[in-house]
């Protein structure tokens, strides 16, 4: 020890500068939107591969006659409304209020329900007509981007679901506000990504 | 119950796979054995499986990828050695389609589970000490990364005994690799491998950026970081642009193998095409990804032993940010001859021609830097001079090809196949071999022997030129990749000194076996007592060797670049700091190993269609996921007595040295 007090001191700043590592949470929440970065150009590939597939229906039908644009803006609706409450569950959080956020967040995922029911309703209706995925190259490039956005809404909902549970457990720590601010992100990136499948693959399908 | 899976899927006909088989099991019950009788299953797990400290994770993925270096070298060995037997009419000793899966398999390991792993084990191992920082950003997401990685290895390996490889070369283009045409097991098993170490790589991707973006040392501003770091930044900024894409790509190929979708089959408008231009939108800066990094060690290489700073820092980062952008726009140059037409060509042959810029900078600067400094000639200086003969001419022969018209009669041939070797042998292999040689002493304590790591740099050295140089000439005569058999008594002559070449590099795989084997039983004698055995002129040298886990006790203000050269001229290196804090550590987890088992277990149920295994190990994974996601206690303080402890004893040490 006595060796460690000798020497110069000015010049060193002490250890304290690793108790950064008790995350303030900044560092979790950059990390998390690089990784959605990367998941938006996976997104990116999917649409290219959309665009490029979107002639390719080998005879079989086309956008214009599968899609069913009033069904899809209520889907649409749903999504748009869930990121809204999402909004209200983060002021909740922010307010300390950990029954409300609880509350928000049921809404939230009850309209991310209602999503994929519709979603999953219109696939089904399509596979049934046998219009599925494997119809045509046109399908394919349909159903995969498509369901690849309901796969990330599906997985969405299941950290919700264990997000309400560290709500009930251990309340608004630094660690769940954190969290919560991770799932906001990751909710508001779908709407986003929704957005641009409504308009490329919907709205533009029909035209 | 065992979907696509039976007994016949292990080829006992084979005799060259089940001596292979018999070996590699041979080889483990007595690592196994010897793990029992040393009573070493409880530090394997403690220190190594469950270790979440950068460097031992770091350690990890070097091990694998030299594990993978012999496995991918003795595909090289089959090759070469048929394409010498079969060059005159023969037949050789390899059927078509084994031979086909070995120069499969050899690409994926040699790309994926040799050069990925040993740069992102060199990048774990040296960045979070480089910037003064305690362990990377994610610790536990980390462990996970490099499980992963070891996962997707796995299934390459299972792939020899169970079932088979794909023959599809390694990029598995369609519709070849379609279920029409490899409707074995073999594509499903490279699909699956690639998912799950490309998954672990993303991760590590986000994880390094985040690190080198917040966890600096104070006073560390961007243009004040090592060129080292600086190039993992790029690089893996490159991983999380560019890995996204091949996952996608992947799985739309799965997606027509096993759901009979249209993305790239022949019929019901696929468009293979479509899965080129993806694979390659992640391929070409997959190349950067790898030579970047490496280009960041010959810099702290070249500036240590030249015993100066390095020449030109500014345009050595413009140059690497040039590289990482431009690495974007030349993904066609590797299909000139699919008919894009004139004009896209000539775009793409100019912007590929545009990166031998920002690199010829690169060149330049290395030289300027050892212009009248003192070179000293260690092995890992011996490695960087090695490059600098050889990347340029692998770099002469890409500009060649970047020309569209040239290509047209180079595509696809052996001459291809050189310059590529050319530029990954000569700038990734030298590369890591000189990061080896310069780090090791940082991870272990002890540095390597010299004249062993010299003769290895020399075996590679002479061994690339006589290997490849022949085929650079058969390829400008015509022959083409990939050949099982053929028949030409003037291509014969180039096969045989062809294969002398792998033997020399051979020689060198071994030096480096031995070097790493000496230098253990010599430990004493090379023992690193200073942390500095080079003195080198970055932070990473700042700490004991071994670095103590948890890297820094305390943080010099950074003033300028090359932080601890600046420290030691000041006089403010290896000074005790004055008071110790106790410092803030994750704990260890085996939730990353467990995860990555039944990645592994997943991955393998869906080679075989065993969908009852496949919910059951992904269902098991988000329950493993979630539950630790429950774990409160997942973080602890390291006594300031023990790090006093620590410390005084290093100092101890120092002062005996001096």
């Amino acid at each position: 020890m006595s060796v460690l007090t000798a020497g110069s001191q000015r010049d060193l700043v002490d250890a304290v500068s690793h108790d950064e590592h008790l995350d303030d949470g900044s560092k979790t929440t950059l990390g998390f939107w690089i990784y959605l970065m990367s998941d938006c150009i996976l997104f990116a590939a999917l649409f290219a591969t959309f665009v490029v597939m979107r002639g390719q229906t080998a005879g079989g039908p086309s956008g214009r006659d599968l899609f069913d644009l009033p069904y899809v803006a209520v889907e649409t609706g749903c999504l748009l409304v869930s990121s809204f409450t999402y909004g209200m569950a983060m002021i909740a959080a922010h307010r300390n209020r950990r029954a409300a956020t609880l509350g928000w967040l049921a809404l939230t995922m009850a309209m991310g329900l209602g999503f994929m029911g519709l979603e999953l309703h219109e696939f089904a209706k399509l596979i049934a007509d046998g219009s599925g995925p494997d119809r045509s190259g046109f399908l394919s490039a349909f159903f995969t981007l498509v369901g690849t956005h309901g796969l990330h809404v599906t997985s969405g909902m299941i950290w919700m679901g264990v997000m309400m549970a560290h709500l009930l457990r251990r309340g608004l720590t630094q660690a769940n506000l954190t969290r919560l601010a991770c799932l906001s992100l990751f909710w508001h990136f779908l709407d986003i990504v929704w957005i641009g499948v409504f308009t490329v693959v919907y709205l533009v399908g029909v035209a | 119950m065992f979907g696509k899976l039976t007994l016949n899927a292990i080829p006992l006909d084979v005799p060259i796979i089940m001596v292979t088989l018999g070996v590699i099991a041979c080889a483990s019950i007595a690592i196994l054995a010897a793990l029992t009788y040393f009573r070493l299953w409880r530090p394997l797990w403690t220190n190594w499986i469950t270790s979440v400290d950068h460097k031992n994770i770091g350690i990890m993925y070097i091990f694998l990828a030299l594990v993978m270096l012999l496995r991918g070298f003795a595909d090289a060995l089959m090759m070469r050695s048929q394409q010498a037997l079969a060059s005159t009419g023969g037949t050789g000793y390899l059927p078509p389609e084994h031979y086909d899966q070995i120069f499969t398999a050899h690409g994926v390991i040699m790309i994926f589970f040799m050069a990925m792993p040993f740069i992102v084990g060199l990048m774990n191992l040296v960045v979070p000490l480089q910037i003064g920082a305690r362990d990377v950003a994610f610790p536990y997401l980390n462990s996970f990364s490099f499980w992963l990685t070891v996962a997707g290895a796995m299934l390459v390996n299972v792939s020899l005994g169970i079932g088979e490889f794909a023959r599809t070369g390694w990029l598995a283009y369609p519709p070849l690799s379609e279920a029409a045409y490899s409707p074995g097991v073999g594509v499903d098993y490279y699909i699956w491998a690639l998912q799950t170490s490309g998954l672990g790589t993303l991760l590590s991707g986000v994880n390094l950026i985040t690190t080198i973006l917040k966890m600096r040392a104070p006073g560390m501003t961007l243009m004040r970081m090592p060129v080292f770091t600086w190039t993992s930044l790029c690089a893996n900024m490159l991983i999380v642009a560019a890995f996204p894409v091949l996952t996608a790509t992947l799985a739309m190929l799965s997606l027509d193998r096993t759901l009979g979708m249209h993305f790239f089959t022949n019929d019901g408008g696929g468009n293979p095409m479509m899965y080129i231009n993806l694979i390659w939108i992640w391929g070409h800066p997959e190349v950067y990804i790898l030579v970047l990094p490496c280009f960041g060690i010959f810099s702290e290489v070249v500036a240590t032993f030249a015993g100066k700073r390095l020449f030109g820092y500014k345009s050595m980062v413009y140059a690497t940010v040039c590289i990482t952008i431009l690495s974007f726009t030349v993904w066609l140059h590797h299909f000139f001859t699919m008919g894009s037409g004139a004009d896209v060509n000539a775009v793409f042959g100019i912007s590929t021609m545009l990166i031998s810029i920002p690199t010829g900078v690169k060149i330049f600067n290395w030289l300027f830097t050892m212009y009248r400094g003192r070179v000293r000639m260690s092995a890992p200086m011996l490695w960087t001079m090695g490059f600098l003969v050889t990347f340029p001419v692998g770099g002469l022969t890409g500009v060649l090809l970047a020309i569209p018209a040239s290509d047209f009669v180079l595509h696809n041939s052996l001459f291809l196949v050189a310059h590529f070797h050319n530029v990954i042998i000569g700038g990734v292999v030298f590369g890591c071999m000189a990061g080896l040689n310069y780090w090791f002493p940082k991870a272990f304590g002890f540095k390597l022997d010299e004249r062993l790591g010299k003769l290895s740099a020399l075996c590679w050295f002479v061994g690339f030129f006589i290997t490849f140089v022949p085929l650079y000439a058969v390829g400008l005569m015509g022959m083409t990749r990939r050949l099982n058999h053929f028949n030409n008594p003037v291509w014969h002559v180039y096969m045989l000194v062809a294969m002398a070449g792998a033997v020399i590099i051979l020689c060198g795989i071994v030096a480096t076996l031995a070097q790493i084997a000496v230098s253990i039983r010599n430990r004493k004698a090379l023992a690193d007592l200073t942390g500095d055995p080079w003195g080198a002129r970055t932070l990473e040298w700042a700490v004991s060797s071994p670095a103590p886990f948890y890297n820094f006790a305390a943080m010099p203000p950074i003033t300028d670049r090359d932080a601890f050269w600046e420290m030691k001229l000041r006089g403010l290196a290896h000074r005790p700091p004055s008071q110790l804090h106790r410092i803030h550590m994750p704990r260890n987890t085996g939730t990353g190993f467990i995860l990555s088992v039944l990645a592994g277990v997943l991955g393998f149920a869906l080679v075989w269609n065993i969908w009852w295994l496949a919910g059951a190990s992904f269902a098991a994974a988000v329950a493993v996921a979630i539950t630790h996601s429950f774990d409160e206690n997942r973080d602890y303080y390291v006594p300031s007595e023990q790090v006093a402890s620590i410390e005084s004893a290093y100092f101890k040490q120092l002062t005996v040295q001096v």
